[in-house]
């Protein structure tokens, strides 16, 4: 084959040996080698594409049915006699109730509920009949109390999560045959479920809480939702977004326009291809030192994440706003500069508008990897168990908050089996963040690419 | 332009809103086995006061000790959970940093079981057992050899025919620490290699009888004994992947997944909560948590978090701790005490 590709036409021939047109043995290796090649292209991208594949279906095999949740609904009776022990309807007298009183309540008022029903609980403890009802109820239903004390006495009807192994039962991951063998849950509890769903007590629906809700503890797997995590990720990305684009684009046009050309600015440049390539990691551990042990801000705070993930963020916004005000065709500088503009004008009118749809595309896509990041966050403190909703903005950026990458990792350690699909759903969550933000990336730059 | 002034404003606004405002949220870290407890408790309060729930951390007993000592504020962290005792170096980097007085606070006890596939064999270790199977020297004849078992069924005549895979729990976990003295050790002096050992070791008694546990304490590592740095959901994985390993638990994730894994009785005895609280199983460690005591009453909402933690509501029998695996502490009402009453602890002894 080398001798075919180096020396193609034997030197010179007398008469014509062969023509192009008559199929020889050089020829024949030369295409078979183009076919072996193209062959080892489709291979390379069906094993990608198949991995891809895999990926994607066990994601969504697993993930989908988080976002469906077994609920009971039967009427409740709020029975001051309980709730409001003192008798008064006073707001502070009331909260001496704890969860477990009002868990009580509920669990009396689904006994009724049976027993009004006809559904018979044979071979249901009233312990495992209380069970049935997930443990975040109690503390739902006394919230609600308490927001409106005027409700006592009151017959509500209540929608409450069912218990986590229930859930799992209407979505097929318990069955008679793991529940024999499973503390948690007996086959008589799953043929009483079987009964409920067919009085409609039992039913699955559309789950916005887990899209709302904050983190819940290992015994409510079917309570944990991701509501802090998205907010966390949300407040970091705003602020990685208001601290990156200002100092990115500042340094990239002050590079590009304006430095001269020497050792410093050699130096500079080296630097931040380097800092691109720093294992985020790194990151974490000088964010700890520096922002919460000598800076002092606050631990697990979405200000501290986002300072660090924007250390991450600022060398790819830089690279990629340098690489699209260098796109700018100097003819458009010189034409600014000959009809009197200064350099600043030539800057700020013609060259930073030409570049915006290079530098946006960049800053999102930049966005998306900090949206993706874990390591950084674990050292300073947001791979936590955080219940509370941070407040608003600009005070909510200090209170403690997750990440959605982070609420993956610390549910896939989880003991319960009910979080391999949480983790899994919360996986489509970023997923579904991720292609958002790189389809308007890609339109963007579709929208206001101009060729030159 | 306009931008970079709203960047710098809010910066500076977030800056000034850090100093003025106080945490008003409890923040906790340490242990990872103490964790759900910790996340239990953290709910229920949450729900039951007007105080924010506290944020949990997990990253290992150690991290969490060390971190409980870097001194004194806001940016410190109020408690540590512990599924080992405060050791003396610890107390000592408290000390340098200023934090005077800690108080220890016991919770209860946790169960280390061991399991394998649910379609596996019952086992009935003994510490013997355990250690014939995964330790690097044993004694046979009276001599100690490079350990040639491979199967099951050479170490005790009573199990079935299967090859020896372990997965037991990386060093850094504080689970290791009450395996390796528990079981390995145990079954180190049982089957008389300890004395081996002793023998072979030079210098005094003392001296002999630290060299004899050091060496009690190696595990073979020709890929019979795996060790696990992840959580027990990587052991479980591992596992359901290959359906001859045994592997080392929490009783509490344990009973959290009966449906896939079949205990293993040591000593003749099954783990059960109630088996650890009568002391007759013999594999089990008390968890910990150690408050900042400096930080109580500065902290919103610490004092009350930690007397709602020793509850009986919590804690007790038949609280919710217990309903999760945790073994509660028949000396929970002197923790109470100990609590409302604020008392440091005493030297280690």
């Amino acid at each position: 084959m080398t001798v075919a590709a180096t020396n193609p036409m034997p030197t010179p021939p007398a008469k014509a040996t062969h023509s192009l047109l008559v199929p020889n043995a050089a020829m024949g290796r030369r295409n078979a080698a183009e076919k072996r090649f193209r062959a080892y292209g489709l291979a390379a991208i069906a094993v990608s594409l198949s991995v891809l594949g895999i990926m994607l279906w066990s994601i969504f095999s697993d993930g989908l049915s988080s976002f469906f949740q077994a609920k009971l609904t039967f009427p409740v009776t709020l029975s001051s006699e309980v709730l409001d022990p003192a008798g008064n309807g006073l707001r502070e007298e009331m909260t001496k109730v704890t969860t477990i009183g009002y868990g009580k309540l509920l669990t009396a008022a689904f006994t009724a509920e049976l027993a009004a029903k006809g559904i018979s609980t044979e071979g249901v403890t009233d312990k495992q009949l209380a069970e049935m009802i997930s443990k975040d109820a109690p503390g739902v239903l006394r919230a609600k109390v308490l927001g409106d004390t005027s409700m006592l006495d009151q017959t509500i009807t209540m929608s409450v999560l069912a218990a986590g192994r229930i859930d799992g039962y209407l979505k097929g991951r318990v069955t008679m045959e793991t529940a024999e063998r499973d503390g948690n849950i007996s086959p008589e509890q799953l043929q009483l479920a079987d009964r409920l769903k067919t009085a409609r007590i039992l039913g699955s629906s559309f789950n916005t809480r887990f899209l709302t809700s904050p983190d819940a503890s290992d015994q409510r797997p079917e309570a944990a939702g991701l509501g802090v995590a998205i907010l966390g990720s949300a407040y970091m990305m705003l602020l990685v977004l208001i601290i990156c684009v200002p100092i990115g684009v500042a340094t990239s046009i002050y590079l590009e326009e304006f430095a001269p050309k020497n050792r410093w600015t050699d130096l500079i440049e080296v630097n931040i291809s380097n800092l691109a390539a720093v294992p985020s990691i790194v990151f974490g551990i000088l964010g700890l030192a520096i922002f919460i042990n000598f800076a002092g801000f606050p631990q697990s705070s979405s200000v501290v994440g986002a300072l660090v993930l924007s250390l991450m963020t600022l060398p790819t916004i830089i690279i990629a706003t340098r690489s699209s005000i260098r796109a700018v065709p100097p003819s458009i500088r010189d034409a600014a500069l000959g009809v009197g503009a200064s350099k600043m004008q030539t800057v700020f009118h013609h060259v930073l508008p030409l570049a915006m749809p290079g530098i946006l595309t960049g800053t999102i896509l930049g966005l998306a990897s900090a949206l993706g990041e874990t390591a950084p966050l674990l050292l300073i403190g947001m791979v936590a168990f955080v219940d509370n909703y941070p407040s608003a903005p600009v005070e909510g950026f200090m209170d403690p908050a997750t990440a959605l990458p982070v609420q993956v990792y610390s549910w896939a350690s989880r003991s319960d089996p009910a979080f391999i699909e949480r983790s899994s759903g919360a996986i489509i969550v970023l997923l579904v963040f991720l292609v958002v933000m790189n389809v308007t990336a890609i339109i963007l730059r579709r929208k206001f690419e101009r060729r030159w | 332009m306009k931008f970079a002034k709203f960047a710098a404003s809010a910066l500076a606004m977030a800056a000034a809103a850090s100093a003025a405002d106080a945490r008003d949220q409890v923040q906790i870290t340490g242990s990872s086995t103490v964790l759900p407890y910790a996340t239990i408790v953290a709910e229920a309060f949450g729900e039951n006061f007007d105080f924010p729930s506290p944020v949990v951390e997990g990253g290992g007993s150690g991290a969490g000790r060390k971190k409980l000592c870097e001194g004194v504020g806001e940016t410190t962290v109020d408690i540590a959970n512990s599924s080992s005792r405060i050791s003396q170096g610890d107390l000592d980097l408290c000390a340098t940093n200023g934090v005077a007085e800690v108080m220890e606070v016991r919770i209860g006890y946790d169960g280390i079981v061991f399991a394998s596939d649910v379609n596996s064999q019952d086992f009935a270790f003994t510490p013997a057992d355990i250690y014939l199977a995964l330790a690097k020297d044993i004694a046979k004849d009276g001599a100690l050899v490079a350990n040639p078992n491979k199967n099951w069924a050479e170490v005790n005549a009573n199990f079935k025919d299967q090859p020896i895979l372990m997965f037991v729990p990386g060093t850094k976990h504080g689970t290791r620490e009450v395996f390796d003295t528990k079981v390995v050790e145990a079954g180190c002096k049982e089957t008389g290699a300890y004395d081996l050992f002793a023998a072979a070791a030079e210098g005094d008694e003392k001296a002999k009888k630290a060299a004899a546990a050091k060496a009690c304490m190696e595990l073979r590592t020709d890929g019979v004994s795996v060790d696990i740095d992840g959580d027990y959901t990587e052991t479980l994985a591992r596992i359901d992947a290959d359906k001859n390993g045994v592997g080392v638990f929490g009783l509490s994730f344990y009973q959290n997944n009966t449906d896939k894994l079949r205990v293993a009785t040591m000593g003749g005895i099954v783990p059960t909560v109630d088996s650890i609280a009568k002391g007759e199983y013999p594999v089990s460690r008390p968890l910990y948590f150690y408050v900042k005591r400096a930080h109580l009453g500065v902290i919103p909402g610490l004092k009350e978090y930690i007397e709602f933690f020793v509850s009986d509501d919590m804690a007790g029998p038949n609280g919710p701790l217990a309903a999760y695996g945790l073994v509660s502490d028949p000396e929970l009402a002197a923790t109470q005490k100990m609590v409302a009453d604020e008392t440091p602890m005493g030297a280690l002894n």
